[in-house]
């Protein structure tokens, strides 16, 4: 299924990296979150945007993973030409990845 | 000193936010405090400018607006205001506010002014040598182009201003949760080296330091996550006990919620390592903290701690990095892709033909691939926007770039409609890290 039904995300900004929240609805899924979405996982996922490598941080009681995605924002917010300088909209990318 | 627990509240959570929702906070949140956290990376340099223009302008343009709406209600109601709203000109702001007072038949006002947190003579005269956060190049190589520079002050440079009578608090650069720091550590003596009891402060300020964007703003996604009234969202407040305990909630009534998804998001948000979040004060550490619902649009917050302060402090600096030239067009109906597509090529070739191929860009069609460069639509859309931005080193090859795409009008492929263009100036922010005692904190206090 989508990742979509099993967890909600939100990204922010932070010079050229986008941080990428993921948090599972029901944290009886966050085992299954933690081992399929690997750091490579997400870094394929983004191919074309992230320039960098893609860091993972895990906070079990949240049921939440954060992600540091380096060289992701074309320079960053304040000097960016991409639409959504801020990254924004990544996170909704995010949710079409598929989990079993 | 001696209430056991105190309520801040959340007034603006970015330079522009709305200003009813702090009107609602201020008159039934019962609050001690209301922060307005205004001031964004690169907003300093742009207010630096503009002092530069105008002697007397350079801080928050909807200051007087936010201080007509709220200050009355504030001093009725013993809730003091602190905000980075000075921007580059804390002193001026000061006396902008005393000037609303005055139009308001207000008597009796203080301000305490906090200043300091510009250090640009100083990195001209010491720190060029200095290398740039994310970047192999040291400050020299941004000498010709530095606009500003302001280094994050901590809760101890304000706490200074809260040890006054004051009933408003300004500054201008001040990391942003320090500005709800300050005010626990004022009223519940938090000592400046317990580092733990500091790590859970700056939770607080984390968590509230964009307003609307833990009360379920930034947040509903239809079927998935619904937020109730978001049209009337209600800005969140903090009960925090003497130990550093939180309660984030809202005003009754108001839109929006309060759940333990929101604040997780927002405890989150914009940070790296969540053990080790940098601030003046401390290293926070927000990696066992604990959310967990506390009644309705509630929620408690415990367990951030931290490690001692940083030896440097983080300083943000302006600078003017070229010019952006971009144009847009729309196509629709059938062949809208193709016809946009072939649109796209045109203005490259011709961009090309001009001697600016080399330059920075982006060729896309909003509907497709603006936002994710690879995508592909996988049905044709009913609609698509061509979108081309160009970096370029002056104001002339940026207006070209963009009546290229102006020119698709007459020139181009058919029943393009709606066409933009804009040229603007970047002023874009980099960082460096300073000696802590660069940045020498003063308070001026107006009445």
């Amino acid at each position: 299924m989508q990742l979509r039904e099993l967890a909600h995300t939100r990204t922010g900004d932070k010079g050229n990296r986008s941080t990428l929240t993921v948090i599972a609805r029901d944290i009886q899924d966050f085992a299954r979150l933690e081992t399929q979405l690997t750091p490579e996982r997400v870094q394929t996922h983004y191919r074309g945007i992230v320039q960098g490598r893609v860091e993972r941080f895990t906070l079990p009681q949240l049921g939440a993973l954060q992600f540091v995605l380096y060289e992701a924002l074309a320079g960053g917010v304040t000097r960016s030409l991409a639409l959504d300088a801020h990254g924004k909209t990544l996170s909704s990318h995010l949710l079409n990845i598929d989990i079993d | 000193m001696n209430k056991t627990s105190i309520r801040i509240g959340a007034g603006a959570g970015y330079a522009g936010d709305r200003i009813p929702p702090a009107v609602e906070l201020a008159q039934h949140g019962q609050l001690d405090y209301l922060v307005f956290e205004c001031l964004a990376e690169r907003t300093i340099a742009l207010a630096q400018l503009e002092r530069r223009q105008q002697p007397d302008k350079g801080f928050d343009p909807l200051l007087a607006d936010r201080m007509r709406a709220v200050l009355p209600i504030c001093l009725a109601q013993g809730t003091r205001i602190i905000s980075n709203m000075g921007a580059a000109n804390p002193l001026q702001a000061g006396h902008e506010v005393l000037r609303v007072a005055r139009e308001l038949g207000i008597t009796g006002v203080k301000v305490a002014v906090v200043q300091g947190d510009d250090v640009l003579p100083q990195l001209l005269k010491d720190g060029l040598e200095l290398p740039l956060i994310d970047s192999d190049a040291p400050l020299v190589s941004l000498q010709d182009t530095l606009i500003s520079g302001n280094a994050y002050l901590g809760a101890d440079a304000l706490l200074p201003a809260l040890q006054t009578d004051a009933q408003v608090i300004l500054c201008g650069r001040v990391a942003d949760p320090a500005m709800f720091l300050a005010p626990l550590m004022h009223h519940f003596g938090w000592a400046a080296d317990d580092w733990p009891q500091l790590g859970q402060g700056i939770l607080v300020g984390h968590l509230l330091e964009c307003a609307g964007q833990i009360t379920g703003g930034y947040f509903a996604d239809p079927g998935y996550k619904d937020v109730p009234n978001l049209a009337r969202l209600g800005f969140p407040l903090a009960e925090v006990q003497a130990d550093g305990t939180t309660v984030i909630t809202k005003v009754a009534g108001s839109g929006g919620c309060v759940t333990v998804a929101t604040c997780t998001e927002q405890l989150l948000y914009e940070i790296e390592n969540p053990a080790r979040y940098l601030q003046p004060d401390v290293v926070a550490d927000f990696s066992q903290v604990r959310l967990v619902p506390d009644g309705p649009d509630r929620v408690r917050a415990t367990g951030a701690t931290g490690q001692p302060r940083p030896d440097t402090l983080k300083v943000t600096v302006g600078y003017h990095d070229g010019y952006i030239g971009e144009g847009q067009m729309s196509y629709g109906g059938p062949g809208c892709v193709a016809r946009g597509q072939l649109a796209l090529a045109l203005v490259r070739q011709r961009l090309q033909d001009a001697g600016l191929g080399e330059l920075e860009a982006r060729y896309e069609l909003i509907g497709i691939n603006s936002l994710i460069p690879q995508a592909q639509a996988s049905t044709e859309p009913a609609e698509v926007r061509l979108r081309v931005a160009v970096r370029a080193p002056t104001r002339r090859e940026a207006l070209l770039v963009a009546n290229e795409v102006e020119a698709l009008y007459t020139n181009g492929p058919a029943a393009g409609g709606g066409a933009t263009k804009s040229v603007r100036e970047v002023i874009a922010a980099a960082a460096v890290l300073v000696p802590r005692d660069w940045a020498q904190a003063h308070v001026t206090v107006l009445d």
